[in-house]
């Protein structure tokens, strides 16, 4: 994308001003996607955005520029607009020189998918409408969309390091509605990797489809959720995100720094229950989470948060590693060239247990069984959280029964956490985009079957 | 396009000019037989984040790019690049005309034509932004995040101080005669605290916008984000049970901007709207009388002009309950044999059109109730300060509604003691007919719909 050499000129000139650290992060993403909505495809689309993000570290302070213009003359604009946060230095001369670093066999995620077509994915998008409408009459509207991105990004710094990186993304949804007497109601699938098209060699549209439409259905005979604080079963993979909110923002070191998490301090501690062995690893197989290097070219790596219910370590970033004199564990991440990176989780699990998943709902004389999970929310300062269920049942004598209507969970991170007593066999791993400070990221979670002794959920339900 | 701290040539007529000439020439490359509709923009943006009495960073940035819908024989494709390079400008057309042979043809897909209506001017550029340097607004930042810490004993942190601003300028142009441009510029101050006392923490944060620097206050965002953290502590898991709920100015927008989603012609179309087949019907209680006026040049979302260029109008959706009509696009209208509403939105160049609301309000209850004298008429219930998990547990389609929720209990008309950790559930059909009041105190905040205390009645509130 950009010669060494003039990488190397450039980071020089951004460090001309002063400053201990700079940063070219240069990117070139090209997006297509397909939906196929009301039976009929819609819209294609077609997105390029090529650039690079100079980052300037002078002390506590950052200074940073993107460009679209990879001219050398438009990334010397670009250092200098950000070397203004460093206006201390002499104006003399610094000179960088840089190294190029394989990125191994970590940068599978560069590996060359077969040539898409647009055919071939409308044909998914077909494929999936008419499984979908296939489930019964009560099926009423269907959207389908493909998207695949591939994403190049080099990165250069003042430290010597010139690293590259080729991540292709591809992702397919399922979204229901079903009509009843009780009105409408929603279901959604989706599957995700960091893969090229290969996706579907693994993964069935008509699958998605069929999962997404018996969600939308199974709730038209759905009663209010109950209202209050219940045992709740989570299935496997039914979307991890509670741990994600629980405690993985809460251990961002950017939280930590600016002691606006409840997990400060509490490195060493007994945080959770003793069945709670939680890991982020970015290396994890083709998971939607998953990197060769991170946005600052650390290689992607596996990092144990809890063991044993014990707090082992944060996630790290390189500004804040420096900060506390240590290594980033590569969670260092953005969403654009036009973005700082910032602390961010890759992907995120719960390993699994040694419980029968039959058997732990068996054992649940009444509460809740949460088949699916949507999205969720934290404040890492108070560790209150949310996530809300987009397949749910009750659990009567034992038994998974009446299907219930969406509804949203809340807890306190470290409070649940101690509170799980259960987790299973049956592991499972579920994409998501996972949203900070305005940065959206691709992001994996996982879990096993497990029981929460208490949640309270905020259904109608009296 | 580069990016140059504070010495960007921004806010001449001369650039709108000059990208009104880029979408022209690009629409000038159309093929006969088919439309081409080229949108084109620029934006500088600056922002200052402090922390500890220090700038933690600094950003500045110019982005450029196109987006370009082709419409050959009823089938519609798009392609959008972060660029305005001459060799680029011809890719992407080419692309989306490629995508284009692939869509389903269909007689209701087709560009937005002129029709008539005039667009109200507003004006929503102000001059002064581009001669602010780059220090002032370091100034500026330094002395916010400085303000925050010594408001209150009890403040431990401030998490966040930032300073933003950025302007915009866009021009569209369609070979089926759309011609509009305009340009806006807008400035914000926002900080986050944290409260402490004891064990416990709370958070709370404040804001002010405008549309440049001039006018930002400093001490509104300030005391807004210590109030709301300071009043918060101490807060417990409050009891359940049915009961009337204030919404806080700031959950109000939230929530209407969630009932918008369902008064989209295009979501009616397709079935995704819990309104759809009760035009007509008596869809709440008689006090709600829904508007979208994006000519109100108070409004946040205020615009002259569309998405695809028509003019912007207001647009009455509910009166007095009975639900009247939808927001429709080009498309959407087509599909529902009405014209536009003037609601096209889009997501700046890499986004393609779709409906949307810019400035909702509801008209204020008789009694002209401020924030306190709404909770004074409630006397017993629940006053929500913030919201959680809305994107996970509302649903436009279904009608669910089921949020996290902090605040504070009302007791005899007045705020009582903070409750945090609970939910509130309903669904918006019901909240709709159980509007108790809504309040005079009409504030524009970021984003589509107005700030206005709401009290909602029986909603059930889950706690300990």
């Amino acid at each position: 994308m950009i010669d060494t050499p003039v990488l190397e000129r450039v980071l020089g000139a951004a460090l001309r001003h002063g400053g201990e650290f700079a940063e070219v992060f240069a990117e070139d993403r090209s997006s297509s996607s397909a939906v196929l909505d009301d039976g009929r495809v819609e819209e294609l689309t077609s997105g390029r955005d090529r650039g690079a993000g100079i980052r300037v570290v002078s002390g506590e302070t950052t200074g940073f520029a993107h460009t679209a213009d990879l001219s050398e003359a438009g990334l010397l604009r670009a250092a200098e607009a950000a070397s203004a946060v460093a206006r201390t230095g002499g104006g003399g001369t610094t000179s960088v020189a840089v190294d190029l670093v394989a990125a191994g066999d970590r940068g599978r995620s560069g590996e060359a998918g077969p040539r898409v077509s647009k055919a071939d994915s409308l044909e998914l998008l077909h494929r999936a409408d008419d499984a979908a409408r296939s489930a019964g009459g009560a099926i009423s509207q269907v959207q389908a969309a493909y998207g695949g991105s591939r994403r190049q990004v080099l990165i250069a710094n003042s430290e010597g390091l010139l690293v590259g990186d080729e991540q292709r993304r591809t992702r397919f949804a399922v979204s229901c509605v079903a009509v009843g007497d009780s009105g409408m109601q929603t279901g959604f699938e989706t599957a995700a990797r960091t893969v090229g098209f290969e996706l579907f060699d693994e993964v069935s549209v008509e699958e998605l489809a069929r999962l997404a439409s018996g969600r939308a259905l199974a709730k038209l005979s759905a009663r209010p959720a109950p209202s209050g604080e219940v045992p709740v079963v989570l299935a496997g993979g039914s979307g991890g995100i509670l741990f994600h909110e629980a405690c993985g923002h809460g251990l961002e070191a950017d939280h930590i720094v600016k002691d606006s998490s409840v997990y400060v301090g509490q490195v060493g501690k007994q945080v959770a229950s003793p069945l709670v062995t939680l890991v982020d690893d970015g290396t994890v197989g083709t998971e939607w989470g998953t990197f060769g290097v991170d946005d600052e070219g650390r290689p992607a790596q596996r990092n144990v948060l809890i063991e044993d219910g014990i707090l082992t370590d944060y996630l790290w970033d390189y500004l804040r590693a420096r900060q506390e004199g240590r290594q980033s564990s590569g969670n260092g991440r953005r969403q654009t060239y036009q973005h700082l990176p910032m602390v961010r989780m890759t992907n995120t699990f719960l390993l699994p247990g040694e419980d029968d998943a039959d058997e732990i709902v068996a054992q649940t004389p009444h509460g809740v069984y949460v088949a699916k999970l949507g999205g969720g929310q934290v404040n890492t300062t108070t560790g209150d959280f949310v996530f809300g269920t987009t397949e749910a049942y009750l659990i009567e004598d034992g038994r998974i029964t009446e299907p219930l209507r969406d509804a949203n969970l809340i807890g306190n991170g470290p409070e649940i956490l101690k509170r799980v007593d259960a987790v299973a066999t049956d592991f499972a791993m579920t994409p998501g985009t996972c949203g900070k400070d305005g940065q959206s990221v691709p992001v994996g979670c996982g879990q096993a079957t497990l029981r929460i002794t208490g949640v309270t959920i905020g259904g109608t339900a009296e | 396009m580069s990016a140059i701290t504070g010495t960007a040539p921004s806010g001449t007529a001369g650039d709108t000019q000059e990208l009104t000439a880029v979408a022209e020439r690009v629409a000038g490359w159309a093929r006969s037989g088919e439309d081409v509709e080229v949108y084109v923009a620029r934006g500088d943006e600056t922002e200052v984040r402090a922390y500890d009495g220090e700038v933690e960073s600094l950003t500045s940035a110019t982005s450029a790019g196109i987006g370009v819908r082709v419409v050959v024989d009823h089938r519609l494709g798009f392609a959008w690049a972060g660029s305005l390079d001459e060799a680029v400008l011809a890719e992407t057309l080419d692309e989306a005309r490629d995508n284009a042979a692939f869509a389903t043809r269909d007689e209701h897909v087709g560009l937005a034509v002129p029709d008539g209506v005039a667009a109200v001017p507003v004006d929503l550029w102000d001059d002064g932004l581009a001669t602010v340097p780059t220090s002032a607004k370091v100034e500026a930042v330094l002395a916010l995040e400085a303000r925050a810490r010594a408001a209150d004993p009890r403040i431990r942190q401030v998490s966040s101080a930032d300073y933003g601003d950025g302007s915009v300028e866009v021009a569209l142009v369609s070979t089926t005669g759309i011609r509009s441009a305009y340009r806006k510029t807008s400035g914000f101050l926002s900080v986050g605290v944290i409260a402490g006392e004891g064990e416990a923490s709370q958070t709370g944060g404040g804001f002010s916008v405008g549309r440049g620097f001039e006018g930002l206050d400093p001490e509104r965002a300030t005391s807004e984000a210590v109030e709301r953290a300071v009043r918060l502590l101490g807060a417990t898991k409050g009891p359940s049970g049915r009961r009337t709920v204030v919404f806080d100015r700031r959950a109000a927008t939230t929530l209407l901007s969630v009932v918008s989603s369902a008064l989209s012609g295009e979501a009616v179309a397709k079935g995704r709207s819990f309104f759809a087949g009760r035009i007509g019907e008596e869809v709440g209680g008689g006090g709600v009388t829904l508007v979208d006026d994006p000519t109100d040049p108070r409004a946040y979302g205020a615009a002259a002009y569309d998405a695809e260029g028509l003019a912007c109008r207001r647009n009455e959706l509910i009166t007095g309950g009975i639900l009247r009509g939808f927001l429709y696009d080009t498309i959407a209208g087509s599909r529902a044999g009405v014209a536009s509403t003037g609601s096209a939105v889009r997501g700046g160049f890499s986004g393609t059109p779709g409906v949307g609301c810019r400035a909702l309000t509801l008209a204020p209850g008789p009694e002209g109730y401020d924030q306190a004298g709404v909770i004074r008429a409630v006397r017993d219930g629940l006053f929500v300060q913030s919201m959680t998990g809305v994107h996970s547990g509302v649903n436009p389609i279904s009608g669910d509604f089921s949020v996290g929720a902090e605040g504070l209990l009302i007791r005899d008309g007045e705020l009582a003691e903070p409750v945090r950790e609970i939910t509130v559930a309903s669904t918006l059909q019901r909240m709709l007919h159980s509007l108790v009041a809504v309040g005079a105190d009409l504030e524009w905040l970021p984003g589509i719909a107005a700030g206005q205390t709401l009290a909602v009645g029986d909603m059930q509130v889950s706690g300990v």
